[in-house]
């Protein structure tokens, strides 16, 4: 880290390294201040847990199937096909998302329900449960946005942080980003074997294969269920179910892909090194989170379909606490930010999409300035009052 | 449900289908009875088995019906019962014994349980009501007899229980009744029980009974302060290191036992509840890794790092309890969550050894 500097009133004031913004400006006292109040509200909100999280999540299962259900059964009426295909997407963005993703971080394994266990859930896509903890609970929740490490970054594929190095391939960044959007479930199956690590010599073929065995069963599965014995189970609207079923894992791809790039790469938000992260404390990691991350606003449904992923920020500090509950703590997460004045960057679904587009775009092309965006730390002649 | 919809549901079509949750999660939807693979169970009815002890726990036997998934019991197993507790919404699972003579698939079982003051869910199974649903695994234990009551033999069978340890002993009588020919047991039994005191007798009246029939079954029992005596057993059963025997009951009794038998006689089975470990709330005590077999003097780290300094290599991730990489059960002792200070004293709880470190003596399945 870097130099501290004083306000004007004499304060002591954030640890700056002059021209670049990601790196913490609060001193280590405050960071360590921080991370208590936060620590207070992670503690007061697990004391809290009970009947109405049971309650919320046991629901939210219950509609999934409902809409499951009803989706499969509607491909019997051929002009219901949209309907079914609707009801279908749905259930599946609610099984991914707020069921599956929430429920393999282990925030209902307080419950002791085997069916919500993090170590016994698998959910409906491609990827197998177990991978997917790996690189996601422990490589991207660790690490988050630490460039080299967190896997996340572009998935390998895309460049999405102008300290990534350019090169001719990423011309084609738009279109890969387009591809990784209609074929996201397939994607994050494969991102778990780090192809692109194996080339680099970096992971051998050994660990490979113990990866891609659960893949292929798990895409066997899969594809056994929505492309074969459910059209088949249909009889003569085979084909029309068939299609009905992929279109709707394409629909919860595109969205998916869409609140989970909304949520690390929209503009204003900050990318680390390893170096800065070296020997972190708590406080530091809870920072790392919170500049790393990026809020979508909405309504109440909206939430709900995005898994609470919209509150990305609140998931990044608390990723193990059940998601219906960071709307409740983003109220104090908030107050937090403004008191520390660190920027809290949320917006609506649209702008933050803008912002992520246009990086896409722009960083398809080599970097010819460094900074283009707008800095994510609090501006430099901001006052920052603590305590 | 029937056998037929059973299998059909239990069916490689069905699981496919139903990938990657299993058909369970859906029927269960419907009604609570049907499963293909789960076992759950309702209460039928409730039987307080002592109400006239005073200053001892209440006692009762519940009449559970299984789904159609159950698959029987032999006389002698105990039951994993999981419900979840008002107010709490966390399902807890406590083993049980089954006291009803042995089941067939999809049988009604009874279970005898005592409402211990620590024991949560003991009290709440006691105090239940008719139509409550509860999770079951399939039964389980191998304190079970080895041979059919069917066919008399000239075997002598020893059966000794202490207080509560009545309940899988009462199993094997009773099944020993039901399926011996003419209601005999067709071998000898002699059959050894210490209790407290005389109204804290669960099933006296069958005891007496049994002890009176003409049934082959000879019954001792034992109230107050009698203890188990190698001297007593001799007298009755000459020849007892030779002789099949069944032993239930509290860790002290067993341990009279074992030792009147010689250490690792096969022909002694028992069974045994430990007593609940109570933490001395203080740093200090030991640490045991049962699975790996260490254990060391507890100083007061995290299970992952004391763990890592035996010289184990239990998986971890984020060393920082986010990512449940570091999962283990732990099976008795007090902990303490050192993110928020929470301690917690629950037997077989689930804790990240990451961001946990005991508090006096501790075992972990690792
Ligand atoms: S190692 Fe990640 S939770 Fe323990």
């Amino acid at each position: 880290m870097s130099n501290t500097l004083t306000t004007k009133n004499g304060k002591p004031r954030a640890t700056v390294a002059a021209s670049d913004p990601k790196i913490p400006n609060l001193t280590p006292e405050q960071l360590e201040e921080f991370g208590d109040e936060l620590d207070a509200i992670r503690q007061r909100i697990l004391a809290d847990l009970g009947e109405e999280d049971a309650a919320y999540i046991r629901k939210i299962v219950k509609r999934q199937q409902q809409f499951e259900i009803a989706g499969r059964a509607l491909f019997y009426l051929p002009p219901a096909w949209p309907l079914a295909v609707a009801a279908l997407s749905v259930s599946k963005i609610l099984e991914n998302m707020e069921i599956g993703h929430n429920v393999m971080h282990g925030q209902y394994d307080w419950m002791g329900d085997p069916k919500l266990n993090s170590r016994i859930y698998d959910w409906d896509t491609m990827a197998p449960g177990e991978n997917w903890k790996y690189g996601h609970n422990y490589i991207h929740h660790t690490y988050t946005n630490i460039l080299g490490k967190d896997r996340d970054i572009g998935y390998g594929i895309l460049r999405m942080d102008e300290d990534q190095k350019w090169r001719p391939y990423y011309l084609g960044n738009p279109l890969y980003a387009f591809l990784l959007m209609i074929f996201f479930e397939e994607g994050v199956a494969l991102h778990d074997l780090e192809v692109d690590r194996i080339k680099t010599g970096e992971r051998t073929w050994e660990e490979t294969k113990k990866v891609g065995k659960p893949i292929i069963r798990k895409v066997r599965k899969q594809v056994l269920k929505d492309y074969v014995l459910f059209p088949a189970l249909t009889g003569p609207f085979f084909l029309s179910t068939l299609a009905g079923n992929a279109v709707a894992n394409i629909v919860r791809n595109i969205w998916s892909f869409n609140i989970i790039f909304c949520g690390h790469f929209p503009a204003g938000v900050a990318t680390f090194t390893e170096e800065e992260c070296e020997n972190e404390t708590r406080g530091h990691w809870y920072y790392r989170q919170l500049l790393g991350s990026a809020n979508i606003t909405g309504g109440k449904l909206f939430h709900i379909m995005s898994g609470n992923l919209s509150h990305q920020i609140e998931h990044h500090l608390f990723p193990d606490i059940p998601a219906r509950r960071y709307p409740e703590a983003a109220v104090e997460v908030r107050a937090l930010c403004e008191k520390y004045g660190i920027e809290y960057n949320t917006g609506g679904l649209t702008k933050q999409l803008w912002t992520v587009a246009r990086k896409i775009l722009r960083l398809s092309l080599p970097t010819r300035t460094r900074n283009t965006d707008p800095a994510p730390a609090a501006p430099a002649d901001a006052d920052l009052v603590a305590a | 449900m029937g056998t037929i919809t059973t299998k059909l549901l239990g069916s490689k079509a069905v699981a496919a289908l139903t990938s990657p949750h299993g058909v369970d999660r859906y029927l269960e939807m419907f009604n609570p009875m049907w499963a293909a693979t789960e076992v759950r169970a309702r209460v039928v009815s409730i039987h307080r088995e002592n109400p006239d002890a005073v200053g001892s726990a209440p006692v009762a036997t519940l009449t559970l019906q299984p789904t159609s998934t159950w698959r029987g019991h032999r006389a002698g197993q105990y039951v994993q019962v999981g419900v979840e507790l008002p107010g709490s919404a966390r399902r807890m699972t406590r083993c049980f014994s089954i006291s009803s003579a042995a089941s067939l698939p999809g049988e009604r079982i009874t279970l005898t349980i005592r409402a211990n003051d620590e024991g949560q869910v003991s009290k709440f199974l006691v105090n239940a009501q008719p139509g409550q649903m509860l999770h079951l695994s399939q039964a389980e234990g191998e304190f079970t007899l080895h041979e059919s009551a069917a066919t008399p033999t000239n075997n002598h069978l020893v059966m000794i229980s202490g207080g509560s340890g009545i309940t899988p002993v009462m199993a094997q009588i009773r099944t020993l009744l039901r399926d011996g020919y003419d209601g005999r047991a067709n071998r000898k039994v002699t059959f050894i029980h210490f209790a407290r005191s005389e109204q804290d007798q669960i099933f006296a009246e069958e005891l007496a009974a049994v002890a009176e029939g003409d049934n082959h079954i000879d019954v001792h029992l034992h109230y107050g302060d009698a203890t188990f005596s190698e001297f007593e057993l001799r007298r009755l059963v000459p020849d007892f290191k030779n002789t099949d025997t069944w032993a239930c009951g509290p860790g002290g009794l067993i341990e009279l036992i074992r030792a009147a038998y010689g250490e690792e006689n096969p022909r002694l089975r028992v069974e045994f509840f430990k007593p609940p470990a109570f933490s001395t709330g203080a740093a200090g005590g030991d640490v045991s890794f049962t699975r790996s077999g260490e254990s060391a003097e507890n100083t007061g780290a995290t299970l992952l790092e004391q763990a890592e300094a035996l010289g184990l290599k239990p998986e971890f991730g984020c060393r920082m309890g986010i990512c449940f990489s570091c999962v283990k059960t732990k099976t008795d002792g007090t902990v303490r969550n050192v993110l928020t200070g929470e301690e917690s004293s629950l037997p077989d709880e689930e804790v990240r050894i990451c961001v946990t470190s005991p508090v006096g003596d501790c075992s972990i399945d690792l």
